[in-house]
């Protein structure tokens, strides 16, 4: 595969080039052409139904193009197995809370920690033999403020906790890209500002790539936006210059007047 | 959590003292027996969310192979039973790999469509007998030293069995592999993202269940000396599946009260209202999915964690 101009170099993680999605007729992601700067935190908004959560499944494996291609950091992992790209440092996150809830906070942690612990077969050992990546996991819980709650079964965290513990799981695999889908959704305003903070310090090392809704959030963090509509790009740029896209007004408030609010 | 080393030591002591205290013990192996398997399909279900309705093809298989090479090939029961392991996980590799490809009731279709099939070969290969079953299988000496047609000396071997076959699968469940299952059946999606080719945990927990019902069914066919039909068809697996949820999926006691419950109801209450046994234990899962979801032991460990939580303050 010859690798393309733009990931060649240093400074573009992922793309996806002309990226289309069909089911049965329905076009849910049209012709898309995206590229992600390392680094960067990279939102992608747009209205319910425009395709952002399939277009995230494609770009993670969880579901195969009907055609187009996508280059990770230069290769082509177009018909990648989604534990596959996983492995190789793309990692993604989900719509609804992604913790095992019957497990509690530290082994969620460890159990990202653990896959590259030899030994995950092995069912004749005891649990006691993990207990060399504890330390880790509390280290990881700890940077989410959660430290206090190594113990607690994760079904029974609040809500914007068990987001944060996704974090501190996401971040437990040291991945290059970050695939956040909705991290603030249904949040309440102390969570919003807590996640949001964690989102910046998280991609300090790392190119974080989000859907979100939450345009308080995005005009905080986002170095980049880019707004899908029916499954296609209409805008891409910085806050200011998407904030002022006639096309991007329509999109959000049926008529291209007023510009883009800052809150929600 | 603090009464559980009391209630086990309580239980192992009352199931030591069985045959002092003249409970009739071919009637409590095979109780432990299906205990076994339902423990096995609760390391399945329990702890790997996976519902097959084709348990008995491994507990049938198993037992057929050891009985045949017992009775046919005059193989010592040590290693006719070891046999008879090895062609239910041989059996479970397959039907696990072909299964576990699909999820929720589609795996379960599957799971019982193969049973189906073994249950099929069961009734026409040379070697089962057909309808009649193996009959007259001999116990023999374990391992030149134990001679098994005992019921004492039998019924102490199934429970040291089965006592390690419960301490294994409590293994499983909290080692590194079981730590991996549990994710995998909390949240399927994101063990994938955190990079786990899931299918191969979910064959190996598959294997190894389908490995232990093959031992309990092993183990049955020598305490009562034959295999049937009965042991490898349908209406079995559906009796696993009911035990394990009657005493509580995902609970490590539930499966051996379930289990405990349903072979006594079949045992004597079969002598006194005949074939209405079948309702009446069709009425008792009804029950139990509409009112007490979580099984017997589920619920009770649901009160004792309330209780405590609500005595916990009170002693400030």
């Amino acid at each position: 595969m010859v690798a393309a101009p733009c990931c060649a170099a240093d400074d573009c993680i992922i793309e996806a080039r002309g990226l289309t999605k069909e089911f049965s007729g329905f076009v849910a992601v049209c012709n898309v052409d995206l590229r992600v700067r390392r680094g960067h935190i990279h939102a992608l908004i747009g209205p319910n139904g425009a395709g952002k959560t399939t277009f995230f499944n494609l770009l993670t494996k969880f579901l195969a193009p009907t055609r187009g291609q996508i280059l990770y950091r230069g290769e082509d992992i177009t018909h990648a197995k989604p534990a596959e790209v996983a492995r190789r440092g793309l990692v993604r996150s989900f719509q609804l809370s992604a913790v095992f809830p019957h497990l509690t906070a530290l082994e969620n942690v460890r159990i990202a920690l653990q896959r590259t612990h030899p030994g995950t077969f092995h069912f004749w050992k005891r649990e006691a033999t993990l207990a060399v990546l504890n330390d880790r996991a509390r280290e990881l819980l700890e940077l989410v403020d959660l430290g206090a709650f190594a113990a607690v079964v994760a079904v029974e965290l609040p809500y914007g906790r068990k987001r944060a513990l996704e974090i501190a799981t996401t971040l437990a695999m040291d991945p290059q890209l970050m695939l956040l889908d909705e991290p603030t959704q249904g949040m309440g305003h102390e969570d919003v500002d807590r996640v949001t903070a964690l989102i910046k310090q998280a991609a300090a090392q790392r190119t974080v790539l989000m859907v979100e809704h939450n345009m308080h959030v995005v005009s905080r963090i986002a170095d980049t936006i880019t707004v899908l509509q029916r499954g296609q790009i209409i805008a891409s740029g910085s806050y200011a210059e998407v904030a002022r896209n006639p096309l991007v007004m329509e999109a959000y408030m049926g008529a291209p007047d007023g510009e883009l609010r800052g809150g929600h | 959590m603090r009464a559980q080393p009391v209630l086990y030591s309580l239980a192992v002591l009352f199931a030591l003292a069985v045959p002092l205290l003249g409970i009739y013990p071919v009637f409590m192996m095979q109780l432990l027996c299906f205990a076994m398997f339902a423990c096995a399909y609760n390391l399945l279900l329990g702890f790997g969310r996976m519902l097959s309705f084709g348990h008995a093809a491994f507990f049938g298989f198993a037992a057929y192979a050891t009985g045949w090479l017992v009775s046919a090939h005059g193989w010592g029961p040590g290693f006719a039973i070891l046999a008879g392991v090895a062609a239910a996980a041989l059996l479970g590799l397959v039907i696990g790999a072909l299964a576990i490809r699909r999820q929720g009731i589609y795996f379960a279709m599957i799971t019982l469509a193969l049973a189906q099939l073994v249950y099929f070969v069961c009734l026409e290969a040379p070697f089962t007998g057909g309808e009649n079953g193996l009959q007259g299988i001999p116990r023999g000496t374990l391992f030149w030293l134990l001679p098994l047609h005992s019921d004492v000396v039998m019924y102490y071997v199934v429970l040291a069995t089965f006592v390690a076959v419960f301490a294994l699968i409590r293994r499983v469940v909290h080692s590194p592999f079981g730590q991996v299952l549990k994710a995998i059946r909390d949240n399927e999606p994101r063990a994938i993202s955190l990079g786990y080719e899931i299918n191969r945990y979910k064959l190996l927990a598959f294997v190894l269940s389908a490995t232990l019902a093959g031992l309990a069914g092993s183990l049955k066919a020598l305490v009562f000396g034959f295999v049937t039909l009965a042991d490898v068809q349908q209406s079995t697996s559906g009796d696993v599946v009911l035990m394990t949820l009657l005493g509580g999926t995902g609970t490590f006691f539930g499966p051996v009260l379930g289990a405990g419950i349903v072979v006594t109801l079949q045992q004597y209450l079969s002598d006194v209202v005949g074939g209405w046994v079948t309702a009446i234990i069709g009425a008792t899962f009804v029950a139990c999915v509409l009112a007490f979801r979580r099984g017997i032991v589920g619920e009770l460990t649901l009160l004792a964690s309330r209780a405590r939580r609500t005595l916990r303050p009170a002693r400030g």
